[in-house]
């Protein structure tokens, strides 16, 4: 039940906005920026904060499933519907047969491995000019089409987008409820503990990085669409870095959570517009202060802060145990 | 040798990189049994029990449960062919529920919703506490708390065998009762245990059979109340 009421509020509060604030720039195209990154931050939460497996390299798959994308229907004039389809095949493959030697490591080598794969693919974006358009990127990439109906409007990819995230967030909520998605938490928990359960644990991780993969490179082919003109920049080590600064002030294994950190790292910057030069430097410094207030992530203080003040609203505030060393519980 | 033991350990040595701690154990039980096998902190009880469900690799000897060979076979694979393990130290999934912590002990089984929903009211029934406490993060259960859940969750994936490591550590001498109680109680409805202890007592009052594993080697098999009695055991690991 909790699963469909979080989905029930995040598609009203998707349909309100427009509705409340129409051809507002905020809501149609940073509003669409937010969607986009929040897919991507759910997907690499899946791996980091449910799996409990870092990725600095998410952004390598972004890029594959975007350049997949511009390169046939640039390239190749394919239909790019087939080519979206093409994207996260070869994201898949690619996914696939690195996931084993590279789950394999735990920790800060398991940082690096991501971190080194992620660096090789802009580098290739970069370097390989015949194909990507080097460092000067892909241009005039058609127009996402759907049943006859031209995805062109800044609205348009605000429901797109928006659809995206809804079917994104009930898809993974729908996961970690499953039995899969609990051999994935137990994993995190202790991998041991986790064989000992019968959870073959390198495959479970080799599928859930395959299927965060392939989530990535669909919402690749879509921004390569949308924005119609990509270059590496995009794709590079820092975008990674931002998306598990997403993750991590959202909160650690919460779809909602990811969703958070994807609206505060995306809106703050235009916010912070004002303050000119000192942009990066103020934008840093509100990181660092919600992580040292709120070290288990913006979205769980919000609501424990809520479901506090719902307590004491409604409630008298719970009796104070005695400290006097008597009425212990026997446990 | 009868041929018809659940599981049979023959000549098993194990090592911890250069160093060998376990050589030549030989040990074999039959369906139904509660055999324990009790000796001192660092004997190799631990490490015994890690090799038979296939969290430690041995480089000789051959493990043979329910007529096939799982000499070194994965870990997840051997649960599926009947052998759930409690480990030492309860190990727990913290951050998950108790509910979704006795799920997992289900995971190999891949039943209906229907069959796991009785199978977990079963667990309930002979753990009430848990069911209490069945939303409750499982890390923030006590000692005896866990301990029952670990023995529950192993329940759910119906072993045919089922290990138990020091079941008794760390909790008070009324749990380690009431642990004791559920052991037996377990038993007499015909799972077969092997059961590791460091609580000799204890296991071998309970037990059916017992091995004394002193520094890596079986020294003793007998009956568990003929260890009982046995001067050097009594003397060594008894304390009286």
């Amino acid at each position: 039940m909790k699963r469909i009421k979080g989905l029930i509020i995040l598609a009203i509060i998707l349909i309100a906005l427009p509705i409340l604030f129409p051809n507002n720039y905020f809501i149609t195209v940073v509003g669409t920026a937010v969607a986009l990154h929040a897919v991507l931050a759910i997907s690499l939460n899946l791996l980091m904060g449910y799996a409990g497996q870092i990725s600095l390299g998410h952004a390598a798959f972004f890029g594959i499933g975007a350049y997949s994308s511009a390169i046939l229907t640039t390239q190749h004039q394919w239909n790019p519907l087939l080519s979206i389809g093409a994207g996260m095949l070869i994201t898949g493959i690619i996914a696939f047969v690195i996931a084993r030697p590279i789950l394999k490591l735990k920790g800060h080598y398991l940082a690096m491995a991501t971190l080194g794969f992620g660096i090789i693919v802009s580098i290739i974006l970069v370097q390989a000019g015949n194909f990507t358009g080097g460092p000067d990127g892909l241009s005039d990439i058609p127009p996402l089409a759907l049943f006859g109906w031209t995805i062109s409007s800044d609205f348009h990819w605000y429901v797109v987008m928006s659809t995206v995230l809804l079917l994104i967030v009930w898809l993974v909520n729908n996961l970690i409820d499953s039995r899969s998605g609990r051999a994935l938490r137990a994993l995190h928990g202790s991998e041991v503990a986790a064989e000992m359960m019968g959870i073959n644990t390198t495959s479970v991780k080799t599928n859930v990085f395959v299927l965060s993969a392939l989530i990535a490179s669909f919402v690749g082919s879509l921004f390569a669409h949308q924005q119609a003109f990509i270059s590496p920049d995009s794709f590079s080590f820092f975008f990674s870095i931002e998306l598990v600064t997403m993750v991590v002030l959202g909160g650690l294994a919460s779809t909602y959570g990811a969703i958070f950190g994807a609206l505060v790292l995306t809106f703050l910057p235009e916010l912070l517009v004002v303050f000119e030069d000192y942009e990066v430097m103020v934008f840093g410094g509100i990181l660092m202060l919600m992580m040292i207030f709120m070290p288990q992530g913006l979205f769980v203080a919000l609501e424990n802060l809520i479901s506090r003040l719902y307590r004491n609203y409604f409630n008298p505030p719970l009796p104070v145990p005695a400290s006097d060393g008597e009425n212990h519980d026997v446990a | 040798m009868p041929s018809d033991a659940l599981l049979r350990v023959d000549g098993l040595s194990t090592s911890y990189g250069p160093v060998e701690v376990m050589h030549n154990v030989s040990l074999e039980i039959q369906e139904g049994e509660l055999v324990a096998i009790v000796g001192a902190n660092g004997a190799g009880k631990t490490t015994l029990l890690r090799t038979i469900s296939g969290l430690h690799r041995c480089h000789s000897g051959k493990i043979s449960f329910a007529g096939s060979d799982i000499t070194n076979s994965a870990a997840h694979t051997i649960v599926r062919s009947g052998i759930c393990h409690v480990p030492e130290g309860r190990q727990v999934f913290a951050p998950l529920s108790v509910d979704d912590n006795l799920r997992l002990g289900a995971y190999t089984l891949r039943k209906d919703s229907e069959w796991v929903e009785s199978e977990m009211a079963r667990i309930y029934e002979l753990f009430p506490i848990l069911k209490e406490k069945w939303q409750l993060e499982s890390g923030n259960l006590s000692g005896g708390q866990q301990q029952m859940l670990a023995i529950g969750r192993a329940l759910l994936g119906h072993p045919k065998l089922l290990l138990l490591d020091e079941p008794s550590m760390g909790l008070a001498p009324l749990l380690v009762e009431e642990i004791f109680r559920i052991v037996q109680e377990l038993n007499s409805k015909g799972v077969t245990i092997l059961l590791v202890e460091q609580n000799a007592r204890m296991a071998l009052a309970v037990a059916d059979r017992g091995y004394v594993l002193e520094t890596g080697q079986i020294i003793t098999s007998a009956p568990a109340n003929e260890l009982l009695n046995d001067e050097a055991v009594r003397k060594a690991y008894l304390g009286y």
